[in-house]
């Protein structure tokens, strides 16, 4: 009886120990925003295990270096975050407390995405009187879907580096979002040609990117300072601005709160238009981008 | 005439012509499609050029320089107070508990606290370091100390980190953080009652983290033991720590953990503790010799509105310590003859604390602290004069404050203490600021 159980058991550890080597078989990516997470799932297919440490209803910049997430860094094969100082406040601490050698600054397992491309906005001047400033330019490059293929490229490639043994894989799923992708521009840039000149109204400069894409114009921040919450002083000028010449939309990230801008909408009329700013819950990039586009289009101007 | 001729010759040649300008004008609206359709096909290869020269010629490598534009990372923090006791703070006691360290209450009045320098890299892939200065007034002398310089591994593997030199030791929660990012102007009573504030030494340092998905931490420290409480002169390793913590997230909004910890020092030589001077003679140490231990249990939950801390958050914080020591304790500068006691420790505490951001630059908090001993040995007079002896009191102390943080670089904070760590009761004050300048690392949890 007793012998039977210790079989039992002993059959039972050999299935776990079965499963944990087929898990293992998998890469594990720690993807610090969902946009990153997406595209790992989207290049990564069944070779890769995604965790994301944030979602889109979380501010990238203030994130607490949870026990969590440190013990997703500690598994992790790969890690695909923005860079450009976005998670300078709790990627270090992470990294550092993890003690996975795969991961850190300089392995092939550290993929920073916008060091895959150019900024905008890079400060002349670092200086903190001028708010929450990343020295290396505006991090928030997701909004670029031109970036976001260079990007793409380059995270394929480093799949096949870290996971040589799927780089058919890899490259078949690199090639085949590039062909949907690069349609998906066409098809984006199209619906927005009537946004084109458009002014509007942004609550944190974290759109910078799409407005050079789609030639959106940005009259005025809520924010006084990148960083700091908006105040009366500060809006009220808006206000007498914007009230002489209003622009079309007031653009809202899902992750801030938008108490300032329901003021202005309410007292200027400008329609509010908050976009989702990382892909929701298992969205693909694809789809994320649709919904952010249609959402801007189907905005009367 | 000629208007006739003219009529007749335009009709003409417009009935003549007639076909062949409706198929002309078919030929050009096709020439015209084909030569749109060629426009339309170099403006999108003009695009994509410009698509592809973009990338390529700005398509910089190393936007983010890892951790900091600066190298090494050089942050500078300045604190200062105005703080008004009801009691004379040179009077503070905490009955049941030698004091030393940095315990007591500070200066009455304006005064600058801890202005602390701090520089930190990665020394290369391989190494971490950190170096942090504090200069801070003591007694009419300014004095630079040496908080913490320490060099850590990075990424060794296998979950394992080794960090070496001076650093916060890991025992408790409060203590692995640095005072200026404590939620209270001042350190709850009992991590001023054991260890004055806060366990720094020099040693070496191993943690482990499990690959497990909750998060499970084991480490161990081996240190000098030549600062307090270990305060002895033994060579070395003086004292040792042993500590694990475990913690996770329910869902996206709640986050904690929980520690253990145990911190020993088993030969402990002459660690003196803040001393009583009579009538202008010389002022009589205590001085303890023995062996000492310290147990400690915490518990940190934090909630976030949407995972978002930034706007709104709430955290509890609960600590409990407890001390044995075993020993003797000598009067220095006493007698002749030397007055001597055996002594046995047992001293405990905790506190509990909540803080509330209530608003994106608003933070307000709450905390109570309890402390008790019963400790015994041969000679009660020397233990009292020791300040081992609890008098029949228990500590305790109840302190609010409000926080506004205009930036993560500033604070300035309104601190109310209700202190009853000894019989009379105090009422306290803080007006402080604290700011950081320059970069500014992250916090730990």
């Amino acid at each position: 009886m007793f012998n039977q159980r210790i079989k039992k058991y002993s059959f039972g550890v050999l299935l776990w120990l079965l499963y944990a080597n087929v898990a293992h078989a998998q890469i594990d990516i720690f993807a610090c925003e969902p946009e990153w997470a997406a595209l790992s799932r989207t290049l990564g297919g069944d070779a890769v295990k995604v965790y994301s440490a944030t979602t889109a209803q979380q501010d990238p910049h203030h994130i607490q270096a949870r026990p969590s997430l440190i013990a997703k860094v500690r598994r992790a094969d790969l890690l695909v975050c923005t860079g450009a100082e976005l998670e300078i406040g709790w990627l270090p601490l992470l990294l550092r407390k993890s003690g996975n050698g795969k991961v850190q600054p300089g392995q092939e397992g550290h993929f920073l995405a916008a060091d895959q491309v150019s900024l905008l906005e890079k400060p002349a001047v670092l200086d903190r009187s001028l708010g929450d400033i990343h020295a290396s330019g505006n991090p928030h490059i997701q909004f670029d879907p031109r970036r976001i293929l260079q990007i793409a490229s380059a995270l394929g490639n480093r799949l096949i580096i870290v996971d040589p043994a799927n780089s058919e894989l890899y490259q078949k799923n690199l090639q085949g979002f590039t062909e949907q992708w690069q349609q998906a521009i066409a098809r984006w840039e199209q619906s927005a040609h009537p946004l084109h000149g458009k002014p509007i109204v942004v609550s944190h400069n974290n759109w910078i990117y799409m407005e050079q894409w789609l030639g959106l114009k940005k009259v005025a921040v809520l924010e006084p300072k990148p960083g700091i919450p908006p105040n009366s002083t500060h809006l009220s000028k808006l206000l007498t601005r914007l009230k002489k010449s209003p622009a079309d939309m007031i653009l809202v990230a899902s992750y801030q709160n938008d108490k300032s801008a329901r003021w202005l909408s309410q007292k200027t009329g400008m329609p509010i238009v908050k976009l989702a700013f990382g892909p929701i819950k298992n969205q693909t990039l694809i789809q994320w981008f649709d919904q952010i586009m249609s959402l801007l289009v189907s905005n009367p101007p | 005439m000629r208007k006739a001729l003219l009529m007749i010759a335009v009709t003409a040649a417009a009935t003549c012509n007639l076909k062949p300008v409706v198929a002309e004008t078919k030929v050009a609206e096709t020439e015209l499609e084909a030569i749109e359709q060629q426009l339309e096909a170099l403006k999108i290869e003009h695009e994509k050029r410009i698509q592809v020269l973009e990338g390529s010629s700005l398509n910089s490598n190393g936007n983010s320089k890892g951790q900091s534009s600066f190298n090494p990372a050089i942050s500078l923090i300045l604190d200062g107070r105005y703080a008004s006791f009801d009691n004379d703070p040179e009077e503070y006691e905490l009955p049941g508990f030698a004091l030393g360290g940095e315990a007591g209450l500070g200066e009455k009045g304006f005064s600058v606290g801890h202005t602390e320098l701090m520089m930190s890299a990665n020394v290369d892939d391989k190494f971490f370091g950190r170096m942090t200065v504090a200069i801070a007034e003591h007694e009419g002398s300014t004095e630079v100390e040496l908080e913490e310089a320490f060099i850590q591994t990075l990424g060794l593997g296998h979950g394992l980190t080794i960090k070496a030199g001076r650093f916060l030791s890991e025992i408790g929660y409060l203590n692995t953080q640095h005072a200026h990012s404590w939620d209270f102007a001042d350190a709850p009573l009992i991590y001023r009652g054991l260890f004055g504030n806060q366990l720094i030494d020099d040693g070496v340092q191993l943690t482990y983290v499990v690959p497990v998905d909750l998060f499970l931490q084991v480490g161990a420290e081996a240190s000098s033991g030549s600062r307090f409480p270990a305060g002895g002169t033994s060579d070395g390793v003086g004292a040792w720590t042993v500590f694990a913590d475990v913690g996770g997230d329910l869902g996206i909004e709640h986050s904690w953990q929980l520690g253990l910890s145990h911190w020993q020092a088993d030969d402990v030589e002459g660690r003196a503790s803040g001393g009583h001077a009579h009538g202008g003679g010389d002022v009589e140490t205590p001085s303890f010799d023995g062996d000492s231990k310290i147990n400690a249990l915490d518990l940190v939950y934090k909630w976030a509105p949407n995972g978002n801390p930034k706007n709104t958050n709430f955290k509890l914080q609960f600590e409990y310590f407890s001390r044995q020591e075993n020993g003797g304790i000598t009067m220095l500068n006493s007698g002749p003859p030397l007055e001597t006691s055996s002594y046995d420790g047992d001293q405990n505490g905790w506190y509990l604390q909540a803080t509330y951001r209530f608003k994106p630059q608003w933070q307000t908090g709450l905390r109570y602290d309890r402390l008790s001993s019963n400790n015994t040995g041969s000679d009660s007079d020397v233990l009292a004069e020791a300040g081992l002896d609890d008098e029949g009191h228990t500590p305790e102390r109840i302190s609010v404050m409000v926080e506004w943080v205009p930036s993560e670089f500033s604070r300035i904070r309104l601190q109310y203490n209700r202190d009853d760590s000894y019989e009379e009761t105090d009422n306290q004050l803080f007006l402080q600021y604290t700011m950081s300048l320059g970069s500014h690392g992250a916090h730990s949890f």
